[in-house]
């Protein structure tokens, strides 16, 4: 039997501990004992994206990190976005302008657009297009989901100005 | 066996950990863990060294250290390494360049290892097993080393002497067709006196292309002087084949792109 | 942006539309950006195993021997399961519908015919196990020659891909192929100034969804499974399940509906019977998802096909004859291949109407992975060469290309080569819209033409 080792992490601002299986990742670590699902396995192997969460404040994979090395770490889902019943500007964004269509590639999506928009406010086209380059759609040919980031950074601006 | 990690605060703690037969030296994961999400049942230890330094960017004079935990986010950023960042870039997308490392660049299989692929350029020396040895007698012996990489060093090349480019289909983010890394030393007239040209895809690990460099000695940077490079920079090449390209279809770009890159 | 070009039929049209045209927002978006959207993998289960696929190495070899005796003793390990275990070890999807025969082994038994065909399946309670597990199951092949394209599955001489048909193609209630018979094609042919034979490959198209192929199975007692899936085909899987394990279907419980993108690629059956099956022998539930290389690798791809186009055409642009020798690369079985090359058969003529016609569609078996269902399968492919044909046509004859479309187009009342008249067709219409919107100017008189009516 595998080894279990004890996880303490800050889950979407909220202290948590589980033990999870040494040498496991973060992604199973989250997915089957913290029970938040909104990071996918698309691929394992660190191409598609659909994994990707913010710890301690920088973009990465979960499917590539081992969960035992997040101990006291922050971690950021997309599933705790939405404060208070109200949707983050870029999850309304994506929701209004078809971003998602089969949807699963969307909350990996949403992470690598946030971890743009917490560093670059007001990012130029290129800019959301580079920042979006570790993640696949296969559904949505992409165009909706750049405008979506960029449709959010100018609602985030409004609501700022 | 069921997976493990066993963590070591330095890397010579790490390096006795990793003679164990089963165990694996885990960088920034992007090799290590997916190789074992992917069934490699040949190793079940992840072994780590948590040493700060490792993650470290020292510039004493003109030599850069990078800590081979040194991750490619970090140097797109360093402003002294700016020359360096077009490569670090062309490595994965955001969430890969923040976890990928220059060491496990090192060990990456074509078609990745981009990176290396420019620390080759630049005649990179590499701290290994408490030794340093040179970046072409490392890359050849790669797979039968079991030590740890600890750092790289590098002279900082004079400015415009280094050159880098990745060619691949899909962009910004997509697997190499092949990369070329250059360091090019030029006289006052700009005649070629040293050049240093590694390879990316051309072979299982990058290389150089040294009948190129032979080729490049005492000639100009336009289209007649560096004919000769380009005639002779596939000499030795074994291209890889993979659903990225044939091995065909890189030979037969890689000049076209080595033209590119040494008239840019 | 969507511009409804009402003055077109505008006579034919009651405006009392209330939702064309009109934005909606899509009913499981705020589940998706809010990632509460449940995929059949977002649940665990206490006590869940999981199935890892021993497969076959070689795209054709006859199985001497399967030994799973290490693989059983191996730590964690609940169950490995053989072609002995499964009821009905040989279906195929379409015999819901008459189209048999069944041709292909759930576990492969006596031989495998595709690299990558499932042989033996090992149940751990943990993935690495499970893994660990396979690589003991020894499996003794004698490997056979193979083919590997059309052509060379259809020589004399070529290797038989699957005994359950008996030669190297589907055969049709019509014989080798799916014919359609229109006009005297010979005399079209005689009467054109140009003809023009043409030969179209396609290569397999991998659909690559975000999420793989996989599902997950929990027994709810009394004999009775839970079986959460991301199928395309909730009642295929259904029907073919309870066929396979030789179960009512009122003891199966399919929940499924969201799918992380199928594109076609998730109609087969491949994982819903053996992980109820070792639900049911095990009395656990069952996980069995397909790893991204199994997605690209093991999921049946869009057919490769070969094409054949023999138009004939006179002089001032009108098409009098063709002839279609269609081929559709099913891979080493049927699965919905012989549905497609038979859709193929209607498609050909195209939009177009040709008053001599004459279509040959076979679907041909080869060693390679069992193609299926993808976007528009036995048309799509169809519509590529058809339409590159076009191209060359009116450069043969040096006319416009939209031009010598607008000439042979389909209008409302002209008989299809399989004896459907048109009817409701836009051809011309949205011709004359696209030539406007791509500033690709045709003669004058082709905007007087119309899909209903003839020009005076």
């Amino acid at each position: 039997m595998a080894k279990k080792v004890p996880l303490q992490i800050t889950l979407n601002g909220e202290e948590r501990a589980e033990f999870v299986e040494s040498g496991s990742t973060l992604l199973t670590a989250l997915r089957d004992r913290f029970d938040d699902t909104s990071p996918k396995g698309g691929c394992n192997q660190g191409t598609c994206g659909a994994c990707t969460v913010i710890i301690d404040g920088e973009l990465r994979l979960a499917c590539l990190t081992l969960a035992e090395m997040c101990d006291g770490a922050s971690v950021q889902t997309t599933s705790g976005m939405a404060k208070g019943g109200v949707l983050h500007p870029l999850q309304r964004a994506f929701m209004e302008g078809f971003a998602a269509q089969c949807g699963f590639c969307t909350p990996g999506m949403i992470m690598a657009a946030k971890a743009l928009l917490d560093r670059v406010p007001n990012p130029s086209r290129d800019e959301v297009i580079e920042a979006l380059a570790g993640n696949i759609c296969r559904c949505t040919g992409y165009e909706p989901i750049i405008n979506a980031v960029l449709e959010a950074a100018r609602a985030n601006s409004h609501n700022a100005a | 066996m069921p997976l493990s990690l066993r963590s070591f605060g330095t890397v010579e703690e790490a390096s006795a950990a990793l003679k164990a037969p089963n165990a694996r030296y885990l960088g920034g994961g992007t090799l290590v863990v997916r190789a074992a999400n992917e069934g490699d049942l040949t190793f079940d230890t992840f072994v780590r060294a948590t040493d700060a330094r490792l993650r470290n960017i020292e510039i004493t004079g003109s030599t850069v250290t990078l800590g081979a935990s040194v991750t490619m986010a970090q140097i797109v950023k360093h402003p002294a390494l700016a020359f360096l960042a077009p490569a670090a870039r062309a490595v994965g997308g955001p969430a890969i360049r923040n976890m990928a490392s220059v060491g496990g660049n090192l060990f990456a299989p074509a078609p990745y290892g981009d990176f290396a692929v420019a620390l080759l350029a630049l005649g990179a020396r590499v701290d290994v097993g408490g030794k340093t040895v040179d970046i072409d007698r490392f890359l050849a012996t790669r797979d039968e080393s079991r030590d740890v990489v600890s750092a790289v060093h590098f002279e900082l090349p004079k400015e415009g002497a280094f050159r880098f480019a990745k060619v691949s289909r899909v962009k910004p983010k997509g697997v190499a067709v092949l990369s070329i890394g250059a360091l090019i030393e030029q006289d006052g007239a700009g005649a070629v006196k040293a050049a240093r040209i590694a390879l990316g895809c051309m072979a299982d690990r990058p290389m150089r292309a040294k009948a190129a460099e032979k080729a490049l000695i005492g000639s100009m940077l336009t289209e007649d002087g560096i004919a000769g490079a380009a005639a002779t920079v596939g000499e030795g090449t074994e291209p890889i084949t993979d659903p990225v390209a044939s091995a065909w279809y890189r030979a037969e770009v890689l000049p076209v792109h080595l033209r590119r890159l040494l008239l840019k | 942006m969507i511009r409804l070009a009402k003055e077109y039929f505008a006579d034919q049209r009651k405006d009392d539309l209330h939702e064309l045209g009109k934005g909606l927002q899509r009913s499981d978006a705020p589940g998706h950006v809010t990632a509460k959207t449940k995929y059949f993998a977002d649940r665990t289960f206490p006590g869940m195993l999981y199935l890892k696929m021993v497969r076959s190495p070689h795209h054709h070899a006859r199985i001497r021997s399967i030994d799973t005796s290490e693989a059983e003793k191996h730590p964690g390990v609940a169950r490995v399961l053989t072609h002995k275990d499964v009821p009905h070890n040989v279906y195929t999807i379409l015999i819901l519908i008459q189209v048999g025969p069944e041709d292909e082994q759930v576990l492969a038994e006596d031989k495998v015919r595709w690299k990558g065909e499932a042989v033996v399946a090992v149940l751990a309670d943990s993935p690495r196990a499970a893994e660990e597990a396979a690589a003991m199951v020894k499996v003794d092949y004698e490997v056979l020659p193979a083919v590997f394209d059309i052509d060379a599955a259809l020589k004399p001489d070529a290797p038989l891909v699957n005994e359950y048909h008996g030669q190297n193609y589907y055969l049709y209630d019509s014989g080798e192929c799916r014919k359609v018979r229109f006009g005297d094609v010979e005399k079209g042919f005689a009467e054109s100034d140009h003809i023009l034979e043409q030969t179209y490959w396609s290569s397999p198209i991998e659909h690559a969804p975000a999420e793989t192929t996989g599902c997950i199975v929990v027994p709810e007692g009394n004999d009775r499974f839970t079986c959460y899936t991301n199928t395309q085909a909730m009642f295929f899987t259904l029907d073919n399940t309870s066929i396979i394990l030789q179960m009512p279907g009122q003891k199966l419980h399919m929940v499924g509906g969201t799918v992380g993108g199928g594109f076609g690629g998730k109609v087969d059956v491949t994982v819903e019977p053996i992980s109820i099956l070792a639900s049911k022998l095990t009395g656990r539930p069952v996980r069995f998802v397909y790893s991204r290389e199994e997605e690209m690798q093991i999921s049946s791809p869009r057919a490769a096909e070969k094409i054949v186009l023999k138009d004939g055409v006179t002089k001032d642009g009108r098409i009098l004859a063709r002839q279609v020798w269609g081929y559709t690369d099913a891979g080493a079985y049927s699965r919905h291949s012989p549905y497609g090359a038979q859709k193929g058969a209607a498609h050909y003529p195209g939009p177009y109407t040709i008053p001599n016609v004459s279509i040959d569609t076979y679907c041909v078996y080869t060693n390679r992975t069992p193609s299926s269902a993808m976007r528009g399968f036995g048309v799509t492919i169809a519509d590529f060469a058809l339409e590159v044909q076009m191209d060359k046509l009116a450069r043969l004859i040096g006319m416009d290309p939209l031009e010598f479309r607008f000439l042979n187009a389909y209008r409302d009342g002209d008989m299809k080569a399989h004896r459907q008249p048109t009817e409701g067709a836009a051809l011309i219409e949205c011709m004359q819209e696209a030539s406007r919107t791509a500033d690709w100017p045709v003669a004058e008189r082709f905007f007087k033409m119309s899909s209903y009516k003839t020009e005076a």
